[in-house]
């Protein structure tokens, strides 16, 4: 028997108070993720239970309990106490997937710190500018990425500690540099966490905007309240799964499905921290004998094209209940799963503003293959007119995917903000940037996005950052990003770019673009592709007609033209 | 060859390492081993392209074929003339 049981009589019985009663919580309590993911579940007798079985790379394995969860993150909180940071003050996360990384997220939010997690690939430019935004702090960071930090220093006024997980002698601390070690931290006697309530700030992700620079999104400590039940009833999590949710904690997947929904369900979670290839995840799977699987449709596809026959190498049995996430999940990809794990992976809708997931597949559901599936009880949702926002009657006419604000893990504003957040609702409800439609049965089928915003293999980027960043190239004189297929990534970066006088199109000058942005932005932002133009389209006022370059490259319709400036 | 090998642990070095203090040789596990991911293959790839005048088919440039100095460099032996 499932978690969720009846969909239709959840739906018809539904309040957030399920989740609130499950986690003792009474309105105006103390509300602390970093307790409830760590000491109530050490409270409920499950302190020797397993937490995180973490691999690296070369077989490197580490293993912790909730007690030493409890304990590793209370000393995390300590550290960052004893350095002066206090509740609010922001604390980004840039590590690896690293054992660190998991336990100073619970660690910083048990001081009422703000975390703020940054993807360690990101590069110099996409660090500093969020950083920047955020007037962070401190940062807890290795010592493979401390090069990347140091050449922030000078423009970072506000970053005032720089704390290294895994310092040592090759590589000297220097000012602001301070080292930290988990294990031989002593554990902190009375150890007080900070009494945050629902509406405390908890997490700062950043996520990509069509104009602008990336937007931090502020999430609360009640977010727990959806982002525990969501895991409970769609990822299905029970007392004996073995879970492991394969995204990386820079991202909020990571975070809301891979530390808070997980372990507030006292869950034993698996982490691999070596870079993808089918042998080594099925390994994975087969060693840690995983039974809930948690994914994106990129690494699905990937494990695809790997073919059937490796599959076969593995025992991979133990698994029971999959999921995706990150952009739509096509229908060969659900019909495939089933075909070789016995399982489709159920697709999941929502987003880092969301917080928690808000159109899926449920367990015991008949699933559409290609669908997002329904929304999460308790959540309002609809196909509105792009015009009026009103919702559609009809079935299986497109529009723009809107929900009904109010749950809990709704992100309470873009931090510094608050215009582009407002932005957001418009006739009362939030729009998350999709297209879709709802079909005869109720059934959510996405279409697409409804701005120049680039989801590549689940993580969204911004045309405008990268176009930006083009033009501090040498030999760029102006540029236009935009989409292009893939069919393993869904899309991936494209950029047209007009060279300056004197610069000769070359094979090295294409690689010196592409290598410039991936070091300034992130490998996601970096073009696949380069198509060096004599001019870009554009309309009368000068605004790049982006619009006709996507169409030329998803072969659709480049409808009106009217405002396309004359030759 | 062992030229090729030089020139192209050099250039992994040179842009995806980003810790100077490792140390990698031909036989690390580049793309499974978390040192170049699979966006920037690409440009991995388009380096190699450019480097040795050659054009390698998308089907032949796989993560697989990609993961270490040596097969890389057995991968590019196959189209240089």
């Amino acid at each position: 028997m499932s978690n969720i049981g009846s969909y239709e009589e959840r739906v018809k019985n539904f309040g957030w108070s399920i989740a609130e009663k499950e986690l003792d919580y009474k309105d105006g309590d103390v509300i602390n993720i970093g307790w409830y993911c760590s000491d109530r579940i050490c409270d409920m007798g499950k302190a020797d239970k397993v937490a995180l079985h973490w691999e690296g790379m070369g077989g490197k394995t580490k293993r912790y309990t909730f007690d030493q969860i409890r304990i590793n993150s209370n000393k995390v909180g300590d550290f960052l106490r004893s350095l002066g940071i206090q509740a609010e003050d922001r604390v980004c996360l840039f590590m690896d997937k690293i054992p660190e990384l998991y336990i100073s997220f619970l660690g910083g939010l048990k001081i009422g710190a703000i975390v703020q997690p940054l993807f360690s690939a990101f590069g110099d430019e996409s660090l500093h500018v969020r950083l920047e935004n955020a007037e962070t702090k401190a940062i807890i960071t290795q010592r493979k990425h401390i090069a990347k930090v140091r050449r922030l220093l000078d423009k970072s006024p506000y970053l005032k500690h720089i704390i290294v997980v895994d310092s040592d002698e090759r590589k000297p601390l220097r000012e602001r540099e301070v080292a930290f070690d988990l294990e031989s931290y002593p554990e902190p006697k009375n150890f007080r966490i900070h009494p945050t309530k629902a509406e405390s700030p908890s997490v700062l992700h950043y996520t990509s905007g069509t104009t602008g620079q990336p937007k931090g999104v502020k999430h609360v400590h009640y977010s727990l309240i959806s982002q525990y039940l969501t895991t409970k009833w769609v990822l299905d999590l029970q007392d004996d799964d073995i879970y492991w949710c394969t995204a990386d904690p820079g991202w909020v997947t990571g975070t809301s499905y891979g530390i808070i929904g997980p372990w507030s369900l006292g869950t034993t979670q698996c982490v691999l921290d070596v870079g993808f290839s089918a042998e080594s995840w099925y390994k994975f799977i087969e060693k840690y004998k995983v039974t809930v699987w948690y994914s994106a449709p990129t690494a699905i596809r990937s494990l695809m094209k790997a073919g059937d026959e490796i599959i076969k190498k593995f025992d991979l049995s133990s698994l029971r209940h999959l999921a995706s996430v990150g952009e739509p999940l096509n229908a060969e990809a659900v019909v495939w799963s089933e075909k070789v794990y016995g399982h489709p992976f159920l697709d999941t809708y929502w987003q880092t503003e969301t917080g928690s997931m808000m159109l899926t597949n449920f367990p015991g559901m008949k699933i559409k293959p290609g669908s997002m599936g329904k929304p999460f009880p308790g959540i309002t949702a609809a196909i509105v007119d792009p015009k009026t926002f009103e919702p559609y009657s009809e079935h299986g006419k497109i529009g723009l995917i809107a929900f009904r604000p109010g749950w809990p893990a709704m992100m309470r504003t873009y931090w510094n903000n608050e215009e582009t957040y407002q932005a957001k609702f418009k006739n009362g409800w939030y729009l998350p940037g999709d297209r879709a439609y709802i079909d005869q049965d109720g059934y959510f089928w996405f279409v697409g996005r409804d701005d120049d915003i680039i989801n590549t293999g689940g993580h969204l980027v911004s045309p405008f950052e990268v176009e930006s960043a083009l033009l501090e190239h040498e030999a760029v004189a102006e540029s236009a990003v935009v989409s292009k297929p893939d069919e393993v990534n869904m899309e991936v970066v494209k950029a047209f770019v007009m060279l300056k006088p004197g610069y000769e199109i070359d094979d090295m000058l294409e690689l010196s673009i592409m290598n410039f942005i991936r070091k300034k932005l992130s490998p996601l932002a970096m073009p696949q592709e380069i198509e060096y133009v004599e001019k870009l389209p554009k309309t009368r006022s000068g605004k790049i007609m982006r619009r006709l370059l996507h169409a030329k490259e998803w072969g659709e319709e480049i409808g009106d033209t009217s405002t396309l400036e004359d030759d | 060859m062992e030229d090729m090998k030089e020139i192209v642990l050099e250039y992994v070095i040179d842009e995806y390492l980003e810790d100077e203090d490792d140390e990698i040789s031909y036989d690390t596990p580049l793309i499974s081993g978390g040192i170049v991911d699979s966006f920037s293959m690409v440009s991995l790839k388009r380096f190699l392209e450019a480097k040795y005048k050659i054009s390698i088919p998308d089907e032949k440039a796989t993560p697989e074929a990609f993961d270490s100095v040596n097969k890389i460099t057995d991968l590019v032996k196959e189209f240089v003339k």
